[in-house]
């Protein structure tokens, strides 16, 4: 189907995309990539009267890694993290996610700032940036603020971004080398969204017990989430074949898959306890020297 | 809105709609009827082109997005009527039967190996994934991409 009629601006600053966004009675939206938002166009889901193109905002695109971790910008594509090679050690576990993202056509458009505003709970960088502990920085009519992707991912399609603010960009904390971290998902196909996807990390501590443990689900649940009992089944145990089994479990019941046409709850479920199984072996077995 | 950009090495102008979606504007705003429009929510792949440099589905991407763009469909990529040697293997592997995904495996494959002349079957398969062919069973069109590599690593 065709979208329904629109205007449509490219404002070449941040201030004036704000103000158009953030006028009264504009019903417009941003458009970033459109990866996500002409489909949704296309079926009519949404009829803003505005498009907002974020193309022309200077400096959304850079990618910068410092003493302070990974900052993406709002318009970073995903072919962008792709042919980053400072990821690779600054952070692994982004750049791993992240190859499961979408087709090639796709990865030359869509961005993070997209992706992290469509809220979609199947697709991987919302769960990364929950998993990891990110910061969403936003700039709306009132100015900037920061919000913490565990706060900004409320449902389906649904986050705490209010009329008029547009997502700058995404703060990752830096990554330690000796991490050890898996990510593990199902899909019908690669470059599809997510039937079930787990990312996870850990550190050790200096007898080589698990600390700090994060572990995300992404697709089995509403929103990507971390899930605090799994972690807490982990912390402070050697990693090994009956902890990790033991972790999986408790994952597998502490989740709440919903149940769709692409599969019901009870699989997802099944899913969440194998793939976390296998993101932790994948994570024991890896050397502690970087991204090997 | 008019909007200017380059097609097939032409520059053009032309009136859209801001909603006009680049496939559409194409085939009718210019009489582009190469690029073909299978699914028009961004999973089928056929509308595939190539803007600056780099693959896209048109079908998602607003015409007026275009602007200032260099664009490449399947129409440019042939001199005249001879056949590109891409294309050429698609004809000695059999790789078409209706023809309809063939625009978007070919402005893919062309962005492909452009980049990535020794791609290896492993990548062209992962990157021919997201275009459907509901003919050929894809091993054709794989054969004949592995093949037109050594067109792309002179
Ligand atoms: C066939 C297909 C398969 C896909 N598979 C996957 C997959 O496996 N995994 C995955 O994660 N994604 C997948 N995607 C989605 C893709 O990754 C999108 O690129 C991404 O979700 C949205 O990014 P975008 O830049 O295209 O955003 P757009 O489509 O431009 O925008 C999406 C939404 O975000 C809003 N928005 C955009 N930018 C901002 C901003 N900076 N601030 C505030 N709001 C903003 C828009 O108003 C809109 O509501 C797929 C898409 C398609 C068509
Ligand atoms: S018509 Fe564009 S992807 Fe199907
Ligand atoms: S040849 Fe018919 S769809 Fe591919």
């Amino acid at each position: 189907m065709k979208p329904t009629p629109f205007d449509y601006a490219s404002p070449a600053t941040l201030a004036e995309a704000v103000s158009l966004l953030s006028a009264r009675d504009a019903n417009a939206m941003p458009i970033a990539g459109g990866q996500s938002l002409m489909p949704v166009l296309a079926f009519r889901l949404a009829a803003p009267k505005l498009l907002v193109d974020l193309r022309r905002i200077p400096g959304l695109n850079r990618i910068e890694t410092n003493s302070e971790g990974v900052h993406l910008g709002a318009m970073v594509r995903w072919r962008d993290i792709e042919d980053d090679a400072r990821l690779d050690n600054a952070h692994p576990l982004l750049k791993a996610a992240i190859e499961h993202v979408a087709h090639y056509q796709i990865r030359n458009r869509g961005t993070i700032g997209g992706s992290l505003a469509h809220a979609d709970p199947a697709a991987e960088l919302p769960g990364i940036a929950v998993t990891c502990d990110g910061i969403i920085n936003a700039a709306g009519p009132n100015g900037a603020r920061t919000i913490r992707a565990a706060e900004f991912f409320l449902g389906p399609l649904s986050t705490a971004l209010k009329t008029g603010e547009i997502i700058t960009g995404l703060q990752l904390s830096p990554w330690s080398v000796a991490r050890r971290w898996g990510f593990e998902e199902i899909s019908r196909r690669r470059g599809d969204f997510a039937i079930t996807a787990i990312g996870l990390f850990y550190d050790t501590d200096a007898a080589g017990r698990a600390a700090n443990t994060h572990i995300g689900v992404i697709g089995a649940c509403r929103r990507p989430h971390r899930i605090a009992e799994a972690e807490a089944a982990l912390n402070g145990c050697a990693v090994n074949d009956a902890s990790i089994l033991a972790a999986a479990k408790v994952a597998a019941t502490a989740v709440d898959p919903p149940e769709d046409l692409h599969a019901p709850a009870r699989y997802r479920r099944a899913l969440v306890e194998t793939l976390v199984e296998r993101a932790l072996r994948q994570a024991a077995a890896r050397s502690t020297r970087g991204n090997t | 809105m008019t909007i200017q950009f380059e097609v097939n090495g032409k520059a053009v102008k032309v009136e859209v709609e801001p909603r006009t979606h680049l496939a559409d504007c194409l085939r009718h705003g210019l009489g582009l009827t190469g690029t073909h429009v299978g699914c028009e929510h961004g999973v089928c792949g056929a509308c595939t082109v190539i803007v600056n440099g780099e693959a896209v589905r048109s079908c998602l991407m607003l015409a007026v997005q275009a602007e200032g763009a260099k664009i490449i469909t399947v129409e440019g990529l042939s001199r005249d009527e001879a056949l590109s040697p891409l294309q050429a293997a698609f004809r000695k592997h059999h790789a078409l039967q209706c023809g309809f995904c063939t625009p978007g495996m070919i402005t893919t494959a062309h962005a492909l190996l452009t980049d990535e002349p020794d791609a290896d079957i492993k990548r062209i398969r992962e990157v021919l994934s997201g275009n459907l062919c509901r003919c050929t069973g894809y091993i054709p069109i794989v054969e004949a991409v592995m093949e037109a590599r050594a067109a792309y690593r002179k």
